[in-house]
């Protein structure tokens, strides 16, 4: 008999509640013990459609493969031959997105410099202007124009191969951004001109341009300024792919950066990150879409970003029709972000590895995204460069290995034709055929 | 004295033009004639010019200047002189918005008004205006001065950091932790140069100074409703 109930009544099972889950009660205890929002760095956690839903088919009787070892299969990329005198050749079709120095130390930047570089793509500069250790260290720099303009110069900007403009942020379509006190060394504060140890707010709007008619004007004086040399970029959240890469387009953007909700930040609100935006699955076709409507498919080149972590996913994101992809979060953890071999500090932090998304706290135990000296000692960008090169290398690889597998000789000759989706909502947004079917939801002239 | 006319040149002539000036040229003086409200008029300069524009200009004229001079001898449209790091820009008429934004050094001076976020985001630049300023004038103000010797519109200095406003008439209303300052004779010494170098004759002592409360630096959710 259940010493609990003399009566002898058998007990349900003790049920957590699916709307009300442990990680939802954590949050409202926090909330009521705080009376501020969480705030944290990296992308969209929660599970979203996404690359793992779609397979390529690979070759058969009517497609033959291209030999691995001994048939080539192109990667290189050029971006911004639209305009600009000096578009920008890559290698490979990988490049480093725009991460704030601020928000990483100033070897992690010169780390990305120098594995880009190493393994022949670009990297970008971010929120907070462009470090001598970045441009240094990079074989290929584009420098990001935000609403802040911290840092921003016009000395930088000519220093620059590409110009991309910041309208938007997959992990925060419409929001700004926030430098918590304790990363303000003397170093961020002076490069972006506010007092030491104050929290740093980025606007979510350009100060002197808002809309897209604004925007033409506002990339002829970026032009004029830099003597139409270098690829002007527009990146823009996932938020209306096809109207925004269509007005990135008539304002006269060489190449559109396309941001989906798994794309990471340095700092916003939970709730922005995680409610705000759509996932790089859904936003890459309408963005194609727009290209094509216009004829500047291939002439204007997208760039897609948010949650690309393999080979696959670049193979993915360029059958589906993006000329190149970029990486972030990808790359923090090629550097040694969230590396387990720091599990007691994580621990020590109230998380695990993996987990540590607190990277505006500036107490990263790998020594990345924080401007703490003795932190900061623990990185050798050396290394680190080494190790963001070697990932670079394997994901192109693996790029390689399945573009060969679908018969194709350069990564950009992946179609959507090679693409099959394992769920219907993997089908509806790649806009390709359910697995076993010749069919996907808004096919056109398919009775559903 | 060079005049390149605009109209017959075209823009890039004419800042490809401006662009190859040095520090070592002897073309130090410019006439722009014709301008008819172009935008991106004499925009990134970097040498020790003085460029006149006969008219009126569009977007960003000057934007992002360094070392030079630039007259307009009429109004200036939205942007000019966004980002400027040195120099000076002197407007006869009035000025459109977002004038002088994100500016981070240098001089502009308006002899007319200026219109809504006059010296948004400014980081450093001086900006002293003979006539009135709009709503939301210097917002998120980092560093520099703003000298308004009409009026100032709504919310000036909402969100400001260390930037410093000046105001000779009234100021419709404060931005959030934007409050009147003491004017202390620093101060005094610091408008008389300012209106010295604009070239603009006011009394000092008649001028009020605004500035950050310094109450949003560190987030705090009893401030939460001033956001």
């Amino acid at each position: 008999m259940n010493k609990h109930d003399p009566k002898g009544i058998p007990h349900t099972t003790p049920r957590q509640s699916a709307t009300f889950t442990q990680d939802v009660n954590s949050d409202i205890r926090r909330a009521a013990a705080t009376g501020i929002y969480d705030i944290r760095g990296g992308g969209a956690k929660r599970k979203v459609p996404s690359f793992d839903d779609l397979l390529f088919m690979g070759a058969s009787i009517s497609r033959y493969p291209l030999e691995g070892y001994r048939e080539k299969c192109e990667t290189s990329v050029t971006i911004g031959g639209l305009h600009a005198e000096n578009p920008i050749e890559l290698d490979i079709p990988i490049t480093i997105a725009g991460m704030s120095f601020g928000a990483l130390s100033g070897p992690a930047k010169e780390a990305l410099g120098r594995g880009a570089s190493a393994a022949g793509t670009s990297t970008t500069t971010g929120d907070g202007g462009m470090t001598p250790e970045e441009r240094g260290h990079s074989d290929k720099l584009v420098y990001q124009y935000l609403p802040s303009r911290y840092g921003m110069n016009p000395n930088d900007l000519r220093k620059a191969d590409a110009i991309e403009i910041v309208v938007g942020q997959g992990a925060k379509p419409g929001g700004g951004g926030m430098l918590l006190g304790q990363k303000i060394s003397d170093r961020v504060a002076e490069m972006r001109n506010l007092p030491k140890g104050i929290d740093q707010r980025s606007a979510c709007r350009h100060p002197d341009w808002t809309g897209p008619d604004d925007l033409e004007i506002k990339i002829l004086e970026l032009r004029e300024i830099t003597g139409w040399k270098v690829p002007i970029y527009v990146k823009v959240a996932g938020a209306r792919p096809y109207y925004d890469t269509t007005l990135a387009i008539k304002a006269g953007a060489d190449a559109v950066v396309l941001d989906g909700m798994q794309g990471g930040t340095a700092a916003t609100q939970d709730v922005f990150i995680e409610h705000v935006g759509q996932p790089t699955l859904a936003i890459v076709r309408p963005a194609v879409q727009a290209l094509q409507d216009l004829g500047m498919h291939r002439k204007v080149q997208l760039i897609l970003s948010g949650g690309i972590r393999s080979g696959a996913d670049v193979a993915k994101a360029m059958a589906l029709g993006a000329d190149a992809v970029a990486i972030g979060t990808a790359a923090l953890i090629a550097l040694g972000d969230n590396d387990p071999k720091w599990e007691a500090e994580y621990n020590a932090l109230g998380t695990t590895a993996g987990a540590y998304d607190d990277w505006h706290e500036g107490r990263d135990p790998a020594g990345i995204t924080t401007q703490d000296p003795e932190l900061m000692k623990r990185f050798d960008p050396i290394e680190g460069g080494r190790r963001l090169r070697n990932y670079l290398k394997v994901m192109t690889l693996e790029a390689q290995t399945i573009a060969r597998a679908c018969g194709k000789n350069h990564l950009h000759n992946l179609e959507p034709e090679d693409l099959v989706a394992l769920t219907m909502e993997a089908a509806a947004m790649a806009k390709v055929p359910l697995a076993g079917t010749d069919w996907y939801p808004g096919k056109p002239n398919t009775p559903f | 004295m060079q005049t390149i006319d605009l109209s017959e040149v075209g823009l890039r002539a004419l800042n490809k033009t401006l662009h190859a000036q040095t520090n070592h040229t002897n073309q130090t003086n410019w006439e722009i004639v014709n301008p008819k409200g172009a935008h991106a008029i004499a925009c990134g300069l970097d040498a020790p010019i003085e460029v006149t524009v006969k008219g009126s200009t569009g977007y960003y004229c000057a934007g992002m200047n360094q070392q030079a001079t630039v007259n307009i001898h009429g109004s200036a449209g939205p942007g000019t002189g966004e980002n400027i790091m040195s120099g000076k820009i002197i407007i006869e008429g009035d000025a459109s918005q977002y004038l002088g934004a994100t500016g981070h050094g240098g001089l502009i001076v308006v002899k007319g008004n200026a219109s809504s976020r006059c010296g948004i985001s400014m980081k450093g630049v001086n900006i002293v205006v003979k006539g009135s300023v709009g709503h939301m004038s210097a917002f998120m103000g980092q560093s520099g001065n703003l000298v308004v010797c009409g009026d100032a519109g709504d919310a000036l200095g909402d969100s400001c950091y260390e930037a410093r406003f000046f105001v000779r008439g009234t100021v419709k209303s404060l931005g959030a932790d934007c409050e009147k300052k003491e004017m202390r004779p620093e101060h005094i010494t610091l408008l008389q140069e300012l209106l010295d170098e604009a070239g603009i004759d006011a009394d000092p002592s008649e001028f009020t100074r605004y500035g950050s409360a310094r109450n949003l630096y560190n987030f705090d959710v009893d401030n939460a409703g001033a956001y």
